[in-house]
């Protein structure tokens, strides 16, 4: 893949810039900037939603073709306790002022860790073929479990 | 510096994450779990540095960074040595009055595999630890070089098949005693030191909080489950991790000063190590009726540093 050089203020060109150049021909010490603009605030303050992100930052790029998988979220069911935010390896349960929100299916690569996680009966997250449509996954949901006697 | 509040999940979960999607690590792979952790703990700046190994070269796929703080990529036995040099640069700049934000807030983080960490940037690490620079350092420890194709490690622990410590005909897999980084680090009088999971979330946030707080270099081995050399199912990686910790294959504790330990997890109810070794393939073939006798050892050895724990823990020295 062609890409940048480390020279200007910045220390990078665009993507796509006239010279481009490949990954072995980058010089020693070059930069790549995950955002557009020098960032004046804290980063962590910002909302990803509301960051500049340049073309380098992963941010901009996708992994959805990984999934043969993938997971489905009810609304209905969650209880919102956040276990598959804080365990989703990719970054990809969205999460925000305390609510799950959904999947980012650009970033997730149906790993199923979030359904292994989810602690209702029966789970918000359930794993189903790729190609099922979020609306008939919805529509096969399982009943709540009855708790086995042991 | 400002603490995110760990108080709950649901607090926590109001981080804004600073580590991006669409790296390439394996799907389930625990490596991003913890590093997002550490991430998430703290809203100040971050200046990173990582040692070669799955988390360094699947984080920055060119043209392609997933981080959103200031990261360096170095070379696989030096991780400590540039987050030293860049904590120490700080300092000086700092006090000659040349730095653009004098009044930010700052830390330095190292994360290193077990690779890098107990063998080939072992001396490094203790160079850094030794001349005392502010910086945590994170073992990402998977007990194997799994980025090369799942080399043994002196991380390894005793029965495991690997690449270069297969198991067969002639040997059960690998045949020495895991090396224990822990005691080592601490043998160094390191402030900090401490041995985290990332299926107890709060326990290993609040460790990385610590570490981060305290001044003068920390050290944390944390528990990284690796689907692809540990063989199991990508949607296990916290269950495997419980039965790592509940077994006490794991022991979840921290080491103050150098001496004073403290037990930070106790099971309910301790399981069987067999149980931990028959959920992963690697372990397969002790399960033979000629390795009992190795999955026996096992168990009296995690039996016996179990006690040795409790008992300097309560001997506070
Ligand atoms: C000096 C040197 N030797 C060997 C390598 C090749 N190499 C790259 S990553 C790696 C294994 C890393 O293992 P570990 O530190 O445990 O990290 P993991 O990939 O398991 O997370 C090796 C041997 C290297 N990059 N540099
Ligand atoms: S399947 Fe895996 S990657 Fe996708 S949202 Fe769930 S935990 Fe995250
Ligand atoms: S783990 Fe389940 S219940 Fe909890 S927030 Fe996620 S989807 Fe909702
Ligand atoms: S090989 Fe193991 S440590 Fe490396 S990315 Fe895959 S699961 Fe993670
Ligand atoms: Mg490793």
């Amino acid at each position: 893949m062609k890409g940048v050089l480390a020279t200007d203020r910045r220390g990078i060109r665009e993507l796509g810039a006239e010279e481009l150049v490949g990954w072995d021909e980058v010089t020693q010490g070059v930069i790549l900037e995950s955002f557009e603009v020098p960032m004046e605030e804290n980063v962590a303050h910002i909302r990803p939603e509301e960051r500049p992100y340049s073309d380098f930052s992963s941010y901009t790029a996708t992994v959805a073709s990984w999934r043969v998988i993938k997971p489905v979220y009810n609304r209905d069911i969650c209880i919102d306790c956040q276990n598959c935010w804080v365990w989703c390896p990719d970054t990809s349960i969205i999460s925000r002022d305390k609510q799950m929100l959904g999947i980012d299916y650009d970033h997730c690569k149906g790993c199923g860790v979030c359904v292994e996680v989810c602690p209702t009966n029966p789970k918000s997250l359930l794993m189903f073929s790729e190609a099922e449509e979020p609306e008939a996954a919805l529509a096969k949901w399982p009943e709540k479990k009855k708790k086995e006697k042991k | 510096m400002a603490l995110t509040s760990i108080k709950n999940l649901k607090e926590f979960s109001t981080a804004n994450e600073r580590f991006e999607g669409a790296h390439l690590l394996c799907p389930g792979c625990a490596h991003s779990m913890i590093v997002r952790e550490l991430m998430n703990a703290t809203d100040d700046n971050l200046v990173i540095a990582s040692a070669t190994g799955c988390l360094e070269v699947c984080t920055a796929v060119y043209p392609y960074t997933s981080w959103d703080t200031s990261w360096i990529h170095i070379g696989f036995e030096n991780a400590a040595t540039a987050a030293a040099g860049a904590e120490a640069m700080y300092k000086a700049r700092k006090r000659k009055g040349t730095l653009k934000d004098p009044d930010a807030p700052v830390k330095f983080v190292a994360f290193g595999g077990d690779g890098a960490t107990y063998d080939i940037g072992f001396q490094w690490l203790s160079g850094m630890i030794e001349r005392g620079h502010d910086v945590t350092y994170i073992c990402l420890d998977n007990e194997n070089y799994a980025n090369t194709g799942g080399q043994r490690s002196s991380a390894t622990p005793v029965g495991a098949h690997t690449s270069t410590a297969q198991a067969g005909r002639v040997s059960y897999g690998k045949k020495q005693k895991k090396k224990d980084i822990v005691a080592i680090m601490a043998a160094h009088g390191a402030p900090y030191v401490a041995q985290l999971a990332p299926n107890k979330w709060k326990i290993m946030a609040k460790g990385f909080q610590k570490a981060l707080e305290t001044e003068g270099p920390c050290f944390i081995n944390t528990v990284s489950a690796c689907t692809t050399e540990w063989k199991f199912n990508p949607k296990d990686t916290i269950n495997i991790t419980d039965l790592a910790t509940d077994s006490l294959m794991f022991p979840i504790y921290e080491i103050i000063d150098g001496r004073q330990l403290n037990i930070l997890y106790r099971p309910k109810n301790v399981i069987p190590v067999e149980e931990y070794l028959a959920a992963q393939g690697r372990y397969k073939h002790l399960f033979k009726p000629e390795n009992r006798h190795v999955i026996d050892m096992i168990q009296k050895e995690v039996n016996e540093r179990w006690e040795y724990l409790q008992r300097r823990e309560e001997a506070g020295v």
